[in-house]
């Protein structure tokens, strides 16, 4: 009776400690982006509903993982994105960081996880920076950066016959180093650039810049800005009828939510380079059609699209990890080749970039589009070797190695 | 009718107050000195860093406003340009903490006699919008020129070791020494607000014709207040630099500007102790409504709205009404 009461009591103790073993793995995402500002449509809320989803669609809780999601608003202000950065991490136990646009932000954020040693997984930030000469052992960049969105952009139109250019660029180092480098696609690809115009940061009034482009008789006029100045450049183009007239106009950092505010008919045209649209295949259907229905109708952004990616690869290498410490989770992240129904398969390279494919799109006529968000024709597929910066070339230290 | 003159607004003579100004004023610091040995027990250290350097960013800029009457729109300036001084200087220059901070602040100080020189010359509202020009001239060189690395900001600026000894690397170790600054910078501008110089600016502040009759160089006067009060925000922006480890635009920016006026409003404009107050404020909403998202630029505006309505003399300031002191 005794010893079968102790070998009970020993079976009941492994059956315990076992399912404790396999529960273990506590997991707290913090969604870190712009919720007020100019980035709250393309990251956002919508951010959060993404990590949301990517954690039901993983079954987190019957693989003992106990994943919880918070998210904060750095509005866009590094100093804000670091101190709620260390703070989370600090105080609140977040083990991963996820999303957070804005450059100078993510760039923060950066340097505060590396400090920390936890894992920073961007989707939103543009800055090619961050897998390169600032690349960090704790970084995975998802999305996009400038280096693929210039040269998607760039060498994808001189392809298609685009191979006169002028440029519009904000007068500051972001729009400089932009047109620089989207030139020096334009130029490698047999294209040329007849001139370029600054314009003062920010801008309002576009109307002698855009005329300028006009007058050069380029086929095609990038837009080597971002944000506010994106938008009334657009839609000072669209007053013009510049696209109407024959020239194209290339966005060189724009979102699908930029595009649904600004509406087809001033958007009509435009040429941009996305990682991710809605409409690609019955997969990205299927699960936008989700995302959507939990979030007010609003289909995902490639911003939105890279978050739930991305925390799905995480919380598959915690799994195979068997841990969420940082280096092992990591180290899972850039062995285990992706795959998700968003981005399809792909891989973490050694210095935190994702490799996959990314797109050129042309905005639709008003009278082409079909319904609501309804707004790209797919023009080319960049594949995933070419999208991205090689990797020797980033200037990245954890390359050498 | 001639009651209607009576606006001045305090009732007792500044030599009663003064008689009496000192005795509970210290008490205050004692209590102020206790709770800041104490904070880094009670919240983050990081958080309470970030409180201090705004509230002495803030009091710095009422020595200015709530003593000298003069409302800059361009504290940013002197703010931000100390940070990205002090930034780069520990960063690319490999300076101790302290040089670097020392620097920046010398910075603000040139920077401030610069701008205040040209500035004071006008009066009210021209020499708000005299500063804000001159505020928004820095904003676009710090934008444009390439050390401060543009809208990327000055990132991963090391904290070092003071004095080439005591390493900063731990957070509570350099909330003392931050600590430390701000109640320093507070003794000053105490110190300041409480001397014959203060006592003559008051008078400027009240009447500077009269005060000009009377023989004082009004315009010395409101130079030298206007580079302490550079020189002080600078310290705070300085400061925050090396606590943050990253200098950016929005230090130089014109919010920033408008955020300091936030909050010196909001704790009690020509109140000691009410700037301090209006900082851990309004840097307590940034921080913890964060989660909020779109709602905390809203309820940071209500609170403003609700404050402005109901004790137009701020949070300190209605406090020293109800205690009858001076705070």
């Amino acid at each position: 009776m005794h010893a079968k009461n102790l070998i009970l009591a020993a079976a009941a103790a492994m059956l315990l400690s076992g399912t404790a073993l396999a529960q273990g793995i506590d997991v707290k995402i913090g969604v870190l982006n712009d919720r007020s500002g100019v980035y709250a449509d393309l990251s956002g809320e919508g951010s959060v509903v993404a990590a949301r989803m990517a954690v039901e669609d993983f079954k987190a809780a019957d693989k003992g993982i106990n994943v919880t999601i918070v998210s904060a608003d750095h509005q866009n202000k590094p100093d804000i994105a670091s101190s709620i950065a260390r703070r989370w991490i600090d105080q609140d136990g977040v083990d991963v960081i996820v999303d957070v646009p804005t450059s100078s932000a993510a760039l923060a954020v950066n340097e505060v996880v590396r400090e920390k040693n936890k894992v920073f997984l961007n989707s939103g930030a543009a800055a090619s920076d961050l897998t390169g000469a600032k690349c960090s052992p704790n970084l995975v960049h998802w999305t996009y950066d400038t280096w693929a969105l210039a040269h998607g952009t760039g060498q994808a139109m001189v392809e298609r016959g685009g191979d006169t250019w002028f440029f519009v660029t904000a007068d500051y180092a972001f729009g400089h180093a932009l047109e620089r480098d989207t030139a020096a696609v334009v130029e490698a690809a047999g294209g040329k650039v007849l001139g370029s115009v600054k314009h003062p940061f920010p801008g309002q009034d576009f109307s002698s810049f855009l005329l300028q482009a006009q007058a050069s008789g380029a086929k095609v006029i990038g837009l080597a800005n971002a944000g506010g100045d994106t938008i009334n450049s657009i839609k000072q183009a669209s007053e013009f009828g510049i696209t109407q007239g024959g020239q194209a106009l290339a966005g060189l950092l724009i979102f699908l939510t930029d595009v649904h505010a600004l509406g087809l008919q001033t958007a009509q045209g435009l040429v941009l380079t996305e990682a991710f649209y809605w409409d690609l295949n019955d997969q990205t259907r299927a699960w936008s059609k989700r995302f959507a229905e939990a979030h007010d109708g609003d289909m995902p952004t490639m911003v939105q699209a890279g978050v739930y990616a991305s925390v799905l690869h995480y919380l598959k290498a915690v799994e195979a990890a068997k841990t969420d410490e940082a280096p092992a989770v990591m180290a899972k992240m850039k062995e285990m080749p992706t795959e998700d129904p968003l981005f399809g398969k792909g891989q973490v390279r050694q210095d935190g970039r994702h490799i996959h494919d990314m797109y050129l799109f042309q905005v639709k006529k008003p009278e082409e589009s079909k319904g609501p968000w309804d707004y790209y024709t797919l023009l080319a597929t960049i594949p995933a070797d070419k999208a991205f910066r090689p990797l020797n070339e980033g200037g990245c230290p954890l390359v050498k190695q | 009718m001639a009651a209607e003159t009576e606006t001045i607004p305090f009732e007792e003579t500044e030599l009663d107050v003064r008689a009496r100004s000192y005795a509970h004023h210290g008490i205050v610091f004692a209590a102020l000195a206790v709770l800041l040995l104490a904070a880094p027990f009670l919240v983050y250290p990081v958080f309470a860093m970030k409180v201090l350097c705004f509230a002495l960013f803030a009091s710095a800029f009422n020595l200015l406003l709530g003593y000298g009457g003069l409302l800059s729109f361009g504290h940013a300036a002197f703010f931000g340009m100390a940070s990205y001084v002090s930034a780069y200087a520990a960063k690319s220059w490999g300076l101790t903490p302290e040089l670097s901070i020392l620097l920046g602040t010398a910075v603000a100080v040139l920077l401030g006699t610069l701008i205040g020189a040209i500035s004071i010359r006008r009066q009210g509202i021209y020499f708000a919008m005299v500063t804000l020009a001159f505020a928004q001239m820095v904003y676009f060189f710090a934008l444009q020129a390439r050390f401060t690395g543009g809208e990327d900001g000055i990132q991963a600026v090391p904290r070092g070791w003071l004095f080439g000894v005591i390493h900063l690397g731990d957070d509570r170790t350099l909330y003392y020494i931050v600590a430390l600054v701000f109640f320093v910078g507070l003794l000053i501008i105490h110190r300041v607000i409480h001397s014959p110089f203060g006592q003559i600016m008051k008078a400027i502040r009240e009447n500077e014709p009269r005060a000009i009759s009377l023989g004082y160089e009004a315009n010395r006067y409101k130079l030298i207040v206007f580079m302490l009060s550079a020189g002080l925000s600078g310290l705070a922006g300085a400061v925050k630099a090396i606590v943050f480890q990253l200098a950016s635009l929005t230090d130089v920016h014109w919010t920033m500007s408008g955020e300091v006026v936030l909050m010196t409003l909001i704790g009690g404009m020509g109140t000691v102790f009410g700037p301090m107050v209006g900082a851990a404020v309004v840097v307590t909403m940034q921080n913890y409504l964060a989660a909020f998202g779109a709602w905390v630029t809203i309820i940071q505006g209500v609170i403003f709205v609700a404050c402005v309505l109901l004790f137009r003399e701020g949070i300190v300031g209605l406090l020293a009404r109800l205690l009858r002191r001076p705070l």
